[in-house]
């Protein structure tokens, strides 16, 4: 197989594990771990050097999961890069979890970071990234946005800092859904022009399809070529991407597919991957 | 005369020791480098500090990632936005991950004075000690604060360290056996316990005086660390005299005077009366005249001793 159709794989794996986890767990966040999955799977499979032997491998890229909510894919991109063994996804969410609601670098091997609280993740790359540049290292800092979490100010603070202290290696990524709990971001609280205002705060910015393997792994390719400042892809997405009867639909940013639902969703799903698989 | 340093002034100058003997530390400040007395630090080790601008919640995310890339972090601010505007980032980012950040706010208590209640963090401690895994430890003096920083640095997981912007008196000797988590006892006594944390301690010590002329033996015991809390030397104390009385420059809500409240509640209650801010906000004025305003001078240490212990009889 090739790269890109193996990475397919790996992004339809990653949204079978997050149907087949909610359905067990019978609540969590389909909607933003769907549309999601493409990203995570190029930087799990692909971009990040990480260690899954060695969790806290000095050198390691740093993979932060500001929007938080969406844990169920980080959750199987670690189980599925060798970090627990994959059977422990059905834990999620259960009483003495390592699988927690909400990511917690205390209990799970190669989350980075405690998030969950939106607009709190990005601050905490921003710091990884300036450590990198005083201990004058190589790894880079990736972190995952909401565009619905752009509405937090604490995320103009990190963005104004990254490009103060001229953070090239970091790179945060937008998912750009369109969509936040109460509905579109247009109607809740308008954060546009979005590539605009990243740039008024000195940042790169790149658009991609969100859902485009080969165009993600240019721009991250792309991205460690920009000097001087912090490089942010804003991802064109479609919340509950995969899954017919959750896209861009609403309700399903927080609830759970019912267990008929799930199969539905996991037929389509394995339907999808045998486009590339024959 | 009596020695007077700000503990502000004594942290600036044991940060400059330890960035020499720590090459590992790290200083943020957001816009207040001056009034934290980080700033010599900063001249000296520019490439280990950082100003994160007008910008609390930021910084305290920034100090979580760097401490989470082994940096060990100092974040300064003044305690109201340290503890206030940052909570939730001192709670989770920081807190929840266990980090080595290490916060020192200034600017703690209704001693900051002219500028008035905006400036004034009243509420830091209670805010801060209700942090699972925080220490919280407020210094008497100069001395004490040199010896809580130094601590703070060794200990592992997140601290916030209360100081305040006055010059005040000074209090301890150089060999001071300070421990985070140990009260101290400065005056032994047997007919009132007067527990205090930060500048309060010079208080308690005129009431003590005061207390004495009069016959009465009130035991001093400084407080420093309000997390984790000696609660032995609180329990042995009440129980040797069986009257308290606490006094913090915070609200009497969830500060030094509830730690102790809720431990002698639970093992040993005897009658016990809190000098603090009694559930106000602070206002603009010379320090001394808002002690005075507020009742949280000398006077009113011996006036509550004198009243904890005439309630012992409530008891029989
Ligand atoms: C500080 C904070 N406020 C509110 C929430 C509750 N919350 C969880 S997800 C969410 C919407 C997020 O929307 P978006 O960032 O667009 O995420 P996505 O669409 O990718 O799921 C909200 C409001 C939270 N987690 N954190
Ligand atoms: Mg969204």
């Amino acid at each position: 197989m090739d790269r890109i159709n193996f990475l397919k794989e790996k992004a339809n794996l990653l949204r079978q594990d997050v149907i087949r986890m909610l359905a067990v767990a019978t609540s969590g966040h389909p909607g933003g771990s769907l549309s999601s999955a493409d990203i995570l799977a190029c930087l799990y499979f692909n971009e990040l050097r990480h260690n899954p032997e060695d969790p806290e491998w000095e050198d390691r890229d740093r993979f932060i999961l500001s929007k938080g909510h969406a844990c169920p894919l980080l959750y199987s991109a670690l189980a599925r890069s060798g970090y627990f063994p994959p059977e422990e996804l059905q834990t999620l969410r259960k009483i003495n979890s390592r699988l927690q609601g909400h990511p917690d670098c205390k209990k799970t091997p190669g989350v980075e970071i405690c998030t969950g609280s939106l607009g709190q993740g990005i601050s905490v790359a921003v710091g990884m990234a300036l450590a990198g540049k005083i201990d004058k290292k190589r790894y880079r800092v990736y972190v995952l946005l909401g565009d619905g979490e752009i509405e937090e100010g604490e995320v103009w603070e990190a963005a104004m800092s990254a490009s103060h202290y001229k953070l090239d290696n970091l790179c945060a990524i937008l998912d750009n859904n369109s969509l936040q709990i109460d509905g579109p971001i247009k109607e809740v609280m308008n954060p546009e022009p979005i590539i605009e205002k990243w740039r008024a705060f000195g940042w790169n910015t790149v658009e991609v399809n969100g859902h485009d393997i080969p165009q993600i792994l240019h721009t991250f390719k792309k991205a460690k070529e920009v000097k001087g400042k912090p490089t942010i892809i804003i991802a064109h997405t479609i919340k509950g991407k995969g899954v017919s009867f959750m896209e861009n639909v609403v309700e399903f940013h927080g609830k759970a597919p019912t267990k008929q639902e799930a199969q539905i969703a996991l037929t389509q799903l394995k339907e999808e991957s045998k486009k590339w698989k024959n | 005369m009596e020695e007077l340093v700000a503990t502000r002034d004594a942290f600036g100058e044991i940060l400059l020791k330890l960035g020499e003997e720590n090459k590992n530390l790290v200083v943020l400040t957001a816009d207040l480098a001056e009034s934290t007395r980080v700033k010599k630090f900063a001249e000296k080790f520019p490439e280990r500090f950082f100003n994160m601008g007008i910008a609390e919640q930021n910084m305290m995310g920034v100090a979580a990632g760097l401490a989470r890339c082994g940096k060990t972090v100092i974040a300064t601010t003044f305690a109201i936005f340290a503890s206030g505007r940052a909570w939730e980032q001192v709670r989770y980012s920081i807190s929840h991950s266990y980090l080595n950040v290490k916060i020192v706010a200034t600017h703690g208590g209704i001693s900051v004075g002219e500028d008035g209640s905006s400036h004034q963090g009243t509420e830091d401690i209670s805010l801060m000690r209700t942090i699972p895994g925080m220490k919280v430890i407020v210094p008497a003096d100069g001395v004490e604060t040199k010896k809580a920083i130094q601590a703070a640095i060794k200990v592992k997981g997140p601290v916030y360290i209360r100081l305040g912007r006055a010059k005040t008196p000074v209090i301890f000797k150089e060999d001071y056996p300070f421990q985070i988590g140990r009260g101290y006892i400065i005056r032994k006594g047997k007919d009132v316990s007067i527990f205090t944390c930060g500048i309060m301690l010079s208080q308690a010590l005129k009431a003590e005086e005061k207390l004495k002329e009069e016959g009465i033996s009130a035991e001093v015991i400084n407080i420093s660390t309000l997390k984790p809390l000696d609660e032995k030397i609180i329990i042995e104390s009440a129980h040797s005299t069986g009257a308290v009385v606490t006094a913090e420059e915070h609200q009497i809500i969830g500060g030094l005077g509830s730690a102790v409240a809720e431990t002698l509640g639970e093992n040993y209650p005897v009658p016990l009366e809190r000098i603090g801010i009694k559930d106000k906000f602070g206002e603009s004025g010379k320090p001394e005249e808002l002690f005075e305003k507020y009742q949280l001078t000398a006077n009113d240490i011996y006036k509550a001793a004198k009243k904890a212990i005439g309630r012992k009889d409530e008891k029989k």
